[in-house]
């Protein structure tokens, strides 16, 4: 055998090795590709679909409707409540766990991801177990005149609860790659605590923290279950664009389910659109 | 405007780890000193509890009469200069020199004019607009210790300001740092692992290891009266060699090697000499000098390096000028004179010790 024709033989094997990797690159994205989108548009498409069915025009029909726009209206305040109060805690949260050594920090870093384990029914059922009739805390608000179960406050709660983890998850890995050297500088340089966070420590984590709101938000836009328990459903009282969508369905109001339903996907498509665009942005401040 | 640091008794414990314990020294008003030591000989951690970034276990802090012990960082006004420079990365050159006055709210007319007085003090006018991450590393120290200065800090703490620059920008920034500090006059800490950083820009040199003050003294001081064993292998090179005091000499061998310091009779002892220390001359035979046995020869432009086998096996190393060596060759007997020889208690040493033969050890870049 000569040596041409051994140097020959490797060649055309790396090339059916490099042909074979095509092949198989092309086969793991068309999985990729057919599992997105079998799973992830064609619920959307059947929404779009179904909904424009009684013709586009008809689409404006149920927000004419004042318990549709009181349920919209509904989510939209609890989103925002939601979205104010996982921002400020999920900050601290984050930046205790990252900067402080305590005892049990391991265990409070594990706890925060419990509601992404936690079904969001059980999260309702805590809820009402604690501030319904026969509750711990039943007495001491009832006495005050304060209604949490089957009212806002509770709907706020469970909320909040299940939309815990996004911003502390999204904030901590940038807050530990920042470090404390540009916190030492600015307080050698005169600053406050106050002034050192928000002047040093925000900036730096802000693209993490825009991140984390929205997909807080997002999730407490789209949140049901745990909404489902504690709501006591009233119709134009504790009833949310989801909580909508949900008695829609088992009232055959399809038509107006779907145009809601396509409106809150219209919704979660401008937020995912806005956190790519957060993605974006971040990566290419990272590799400036 | 500038006053003197001093610092006593300083312990800091982590845990059961105790970083620095019971550093005493004192820091004169307008100089430059230096805590000079290697990674975690806890230097840093005594400059940053001068700065209040870490809270003193034990022991007290002054910054001229005043106390500044229990005090918070911001009311010590000190400036810091870190090694990673910690410029803010949102923020401009220019804000980040700003950022210091701006906190103190003063006046928006006073700050634009000390911004400038301090850029054109480090020359970067040109390039206030930049953010750091578009600036050299050589730059980025130079806006950090211009920001470190605008507030007009009673005293300046560099930690290892140089040490993420190359050889060659460290050479420059530092001649520029020691041109900077004769126009200021501000006290300034400068906390180095490099000797040659040290010797070259500190009035004084306080040397520690493993979280203990070894020796403080002048550079001079530091460089030829080595207090302790540690000093003496860490500041410059030096050889090493084992032998037993006896009467004012230390016997290596059958050589007797003159010391220039006292130590106790009849003890083990390792003698410490530096390289140039060593003169190397042609075998006259006889009794007199010790002689050895060239074993190599590297000879780097106008100075050589020799390693000298001894009659009992040590090898020590020899700089000299290499046109002093033109009649020595490989292998040859040679006579062997130390002086400035100094000797310390084999347990002293302890940690720093080295196998006899390991010969002189370069210590300027490590």
């Amino acid at each position: 055998m000569s040596a041409g024709a051994g140097v020959r033989r490797k060649h055309d094997r790396a090339r059916m090795r490099r042909g074979r990797g095509v092949a198989v690159r092309g086969a793991l994205v068309t999985v990729c590709v057919l599992y997105l989108a079998v799973l992830l548009l064609a619920p959307l498409g059947g929404i779009v679909w179904q909904a424009r069915k009684p013709g586009w025009s008809a689409l404006g029909d149920p927000f004419t409707r004042s318990d549709v726009v009181h349920a919209f209206w509904l989510t939209a305040i609890i989103a925002l409540i939601t979205v104010a109060v996982t921002t400020a805690f999920g900050v601290i949260v984050a930046w205790v766990l990252i900067r402080h050594r305590f005892r049990g920090r391991a265990l409070l870093n594990g706890l925060v991801d419990l509601p992404f384990a936690l079904s969001p029914v059980t999260v309702g059922l805590a809820c009402v177990l604690l501030f319904g009739r026969g509750g711990w805390f039943h007495e001491f608000f009832a006495a005050r005149g304060i209604q949490i179960i089957f009212a806002l406050p509770s709907m706020v709660l469970v909320t909040i609860f299940i939309s815990i983890p996004f911003t502390i998850r999204e904030v901590q890995p940038v807050l530990e790659e920042i470090g404390t050297e540009e916190e030492d500088a600015a307080r050698t340089l005169g600053a406050s605590v106050l002034q050192t966070f928000f002047r040093v420590t925000l900036p730096n984590i802000r693209w993490g923290l825009l991140y984390g709101i929205a997909l807080s938000a997002a999730r407490a836009i789209g949140e049901i279950g745990a909404v489902l328990v504690v709501s006591g459903l009233i119709q134009g009282r504790t009833e949310t664009a989801t909580l909508y969508i949900y008695r829609a369905m088992e009232e055959r109001k399809t038509a107006s389910a779907y145009a809601v339903a396509l409106t809150l996907a219209g919704v979660s498509i401008l937020i995912l659109a806005a956190i790519e665009w957060l993605k974006h942005k971040r990566t290419r401040e990272d590799e400036a | 405007m500038s006053e003197p640091i001093r610092v006593q008794d300083l312990t800091k414990r982590f845990g059961d780890f105790e970083a620095v314990r019971d550093v005493t020294f004192t820091a004169e008003a307008g100089s430059i000193t230096a805590l000079l030591g290697p990674s975690g000989s806890g230097k840093s951690t005594v400059l940053r509890m001068i700065a209040g970034l870490e809270t003193p276990t034990r022991g007290r802090i002054w910054l001229g009469d005043e106390e500044q012990t229990h005090k918070s960082v911001q009311e010590r006004r000190v400036g810091f200069v870190f090694q990673h420079y910690a410029l803010f990365r949102h923020m401009t050159v220019w804000e980040n020199v700003r950022f210091g006055l701006a906190v103190r709210r003063m006046p928006k007319r006073e700050q634009r004019a000390r911004v400038e007085e301090l850029l054109d003090l480090v020359q970067l006018g040109p390039f206030r607009d930049r953010y750091p991450e578009q600036l050299s590393g050589g730059q980025r120290q130079r806006v950090a210790l211009a920001r470190a200065l605008a507030p007009r800090p009673n005293v300046l703490l560099l930690d290892e300001p140089f040490g993420a620059l190359d050889a060659r920008v460290r050479q420059d920034l530092r001649r520029w740092l020691d041109d900077l500090h004769r126009e200021l006059g501000v006290t300034s800490l400068l906390v180095t692992h490099d000797q040659d950083e040290a010797l070259e820009l500190a009035n004084k040199v306080v040397v520690m290891h493993e979280g203990r003050i070894e020796q403080v003294g002048t550079p001079n001081e530091i460089y030829h009266e080595p207090a302790t064993a540690f000093v003496a292998g860490f500041v410059g090179s030096a050889n090493v060699l084992r032998g037993q005091v006896v009467a004012g000499h230390v016997q290596v061998g059958e050589h007797r090697v003159p010391i220039a310091n006292d130590v106790a009779d009849g003890i083990d002892a390792q003698v410490f000499v530096r390289p140039h220390d060593v003169r190397v001359g042609a075998s006259a035979g006889g009794a007199g000098p010790a002689r050895a046995t060239v074993e190599r020869i590297v000879t780097l432009g106008w100075l050589s390096r020799v390693a000298l086998r001894l009659g009992d096996g040590q090898v020590i190393t020899a700089e000299l000028p290499s046109d002093e060596l033109s009649d020595v060759g490989l292998g040859d007997e040679v006579t062997v004179r130390v002086r400035r020889a100094r000797a310390f208690r084999t347990s002293d040493a302890l940690g720093v010790a080295e196998p006899a033969g390991a010969g002189a050890r370069g210590r300027s870049d490590a």
